[in-house]
């Protein structure tokens, strides 16, 4: 028929506009599907910041909390845990490995994790990535320190530099170990997990300079309650432990087995869950950002809008032309109409393309600076209902200037007016 | 069809935009005959442009006789008659007769796009569409190169008027409606622009209806309607807009 042919030749024929139009209404279909594939990739991340721990055990707390400080380093643990219950757990048959984290130290504002060589060989992130160095070894003494990429970065550190902790988590502690300096033995390459921001130093020497310390605060220090310490790390305590299974499937039971610990109270979470937990109190802010492109499409629908609907006038003419030679009104109904569902169409496409190609470009540098993994795949369910909501709201945009031109073209005739 | 010697009968025709409002058009008869060159004379607002616009097709009276092309056209549907416009009538407009985004050659063969029956006839003599646009373009002087690849809208108004002319004759529709086609062209031109239109509606054997309002074009045509006194409802009816203080 005659009408496709004409309407791709006037799209061609105003190329500057239109084509600026199917840039913007491309923009915002770029922009909406790409913020739904960062959000798919940032849940991704985030629910596998920490991956291959069955079983996440700390005093008796809320779940979200020991997820918080335990893996995010947020906010501190109520009570700590004793040795004795770690032994425990740690020797029991179910249990393949098991990490002790102590946690309560800081080095220059990041946290200072005191761990053990567990700790590099079986904690995994991601997609079950094991941690590697970016530069000198693992720890071989007490007092050997490795620390996480950004830690490196930010403070310019490398491997055989000294450094000092502090006690407590303020930026500026007035008590620091001074007298025990760290070396730096190596440095991690990122991970885009909070390990980034962390300093690594063997349980042992935490165990120790706390002694030290402790001894140190009772000589000059009597105003400093002996309670705060107590049940602290001068006793060997532990903020949390990861577990490894020897199977999965015997989580549950695992869970429950350290929840009625006999010794003191406990709490297990499965970190998967407890994640999901937290990305999920966290959907407001996906959900307004997805709000946030929804109107950024609104906008560049409109822009289409308004560019038909100014060009409605002088096309009266071209209009009255075409049914002179015989176009009936539906015809010209069409005419426009098909050129907004085209426009729409080719800015679906091109949105589409813009997406994928700014995907495969920034993949890598994603995933190494943010440890954010975009999965390059084709559209899903959820994206492709934004694509087809997209489309027909092109196609309802379009209704307008049809109907309109369509009552000009009656009222008109061929008697052109203008 | 294409023998009967009357092109247009009108009788007791009324027209009016709404059914209750005073009638824009009452012609009590009218006839042109096959092959004639009738020029319609009137002041631009008489109503003229609702004649045709009914001659078209485009709009259908209230009561009365209309038959073009022996078709009865009130006893047609609007798509019947957008069809039968497509098929038998060639049109010239004013000015703007040209869509911008088609080159000259595809304005030319436009009517084709909506008309078999006008494309078969140009295929029935010509080897394709363009070559018989191009053909009708060269008796209008319009064939030069320069021309036809210009876009339409860097031609001049004449060339403009020109192309729309061989718009109006491809596939040689019975009847060419020519609504002011000359207002925008120069003395010289004007006389010119009749000429090639007689001389192509001579060629086709086509019926031609003029429509102007300029007396000095009279001359060659062999009839002269006043629509003034074809219209019954005419403007002096008509109560007059109230002069602006």
């Amino acid at each position: 028929m005659a009408i496709p042919g004409l309407a791709i030749k006037s799209f061609r024929n105003r190329k500057f506009t239109t084509g600026l139009t199917v840039l913007s209404i491309a923009l915002s279909v770029m922009l909406l599907l790409g913020i739904e594939k960062i959000r798919q990739g940032a849940e991704t991340s985030f629910t596998s910041t920490i991956s291959g721990t069955d079983l996440i055990v700390g005093a008796r707390s809320s779940p979200v909390q020991l997820l918080l400080y335990s893996v995010f380093h947020i906010g501190n643990p109520t009570n700590n845990i004793s040795k004795h219950s770690y032994e425990d757990i740690s020797e029991h048959p179910q249990v393949e490995w098991a990490i002790p984290l102590s946690l309560g130290d800081t080095h220059k504002g990041y946290r200072v994790v005191g761990t053990t060589t567990q700790f590099y060989q079986h904690f995994r992130f991601a997609r079950g990535q094991k941690l590697q160095l970016e530069q000198g070894e693992w720890p071989g003494q007490t007092y050997d320190a490795v620390v996480g990429a950004e830690v490196a970065a930010a403070l310019g550190y490398k491997p055989g530099d000294k450094i000092v902790i502090a006690h407590g988590s303020g930026d500026e502690s007035f008590i620091t170990h001074k007298d025990r300096p760290f070396k730096l033995a190596g440095i991690m390459k990122r991970t885009g997990t909070p390990v980034d921001r962390a300093v690594y130093v063997s349980l042992k020497s935490i165990d120790t300079i706390h002694q030290a310390y402790a001894g140190d605060v009772h000589d000059h220090d009597p105003l400093m309650a002996h309670g705060e310490h107590a049940g602290g790390k001068e006793q060997g305590g532990l903020s949390a432990i990861l577990l490894g299974l020897k199977s999965r499937g015997a989580a549950i039971s695992m869970q429950r087995n350290i929840n009625e610990h006999d010794h003191e109270p406990l709490t297990a979470i499965m970190p998967g869950v407890v994640l999901l937990e937290v990305w999920q109190m966290m959907s407001v802010v996906e959900r307004i950002l997805m709000i946030v492109s929804g109107f950024v499409v609104v906008v560049g629908l409109f822009s289409m809008l308004i560019i038909l609907m100014t060009s409605l006038n002088e096309r009266r003419r071209e209009m009255a032309i075409l049914r002179s030679v015989g176009a009936r009104p539906a015809h010209v109904f069409i005419l426009i109409m098909g050129e907004a569902v085209f426009l729409t169409l080719l800015a679906i496409g091109l949105g589409v393309a813009m997406v994928y190609g700014l995907m495969v470009l920034m993949q890598p540098w994603l995933e190494s600076s943010f440890g954010l993994y975009v999965v390059i795949s084709w559209p899903n369910t959820t994206e492709l209902m934004l694509l087809m909501i997209i489309a027909l709201c092109g196609f309802v945009v379009g209704l307008i200037p049809g109907i309109r031109i369509y009552r000009y073209s009656l009222a008109d005739g061929m008697t052109i007016k203008i | 069809m294409s023998y009967q010697t009357t092109v247009i009968e009108i009788a007791d025709l009324r027209f009016a935009w709404k059914k209750q409002a005073r009638p824009v058009l009452n012609i009590a008869s009218l006839q042109v005959n096959r092959g004639e060159r009738v020029f319609l004379r009137g002041p631009s607002g008489s109503g003229k442009s609702t004649l045709l616009n009914l001659l078209a097709g485009v709009t259908t009276p209230q009561s009365g006789v209309l038959t073009v092309l022996g078709q009865d056209l009130t006893a047609l549907g609007s798509a019947q008659r957008d069809h039968f416009r497509a098929h038998h009538i060639g049109f010239i407009f004013q000015m703007f007769n040209l869509i911008p985004y088609l080159s000259v050659v595809e304005n030319v063969t436009l009517p084709c796009r909506f008309s078999d029956k006008r494309k078969h006839k140009v295929l029935a003599q010509a080897d394709s569409l363009e070559d018989e646009a191009i053909r009708l373009l060269d008796h209008l002087d319009m064939a030069h190169a320069d021309v036809l690849h210009k876009p339409v809208n860097e031609l001049s108004v004449g060339q403009q008027q020109r192309v729309a002319a061989a718009r109006a004759l491809i596939g040689a529709p019975e009847l060419v409606i020519a609504d002011e086609p000359t207002s925008s062209l120069d003395a010289d031109r004007r006389t010119a622009f009749i000429d090639l239109l007689f001389r192509e509606c001579g060629n086709a054997n086509a019926t031609l209806i003029f429509v102007s309002h300029d007396n000095s074009l009279v001359a060659p045509f062999e009839r002269t309607i006043e629509f003034e006194q074809l219209n019954n409802a005419a403007l002096t009816e008509q109560p007059k807009l109230k002069a602006i203080k």
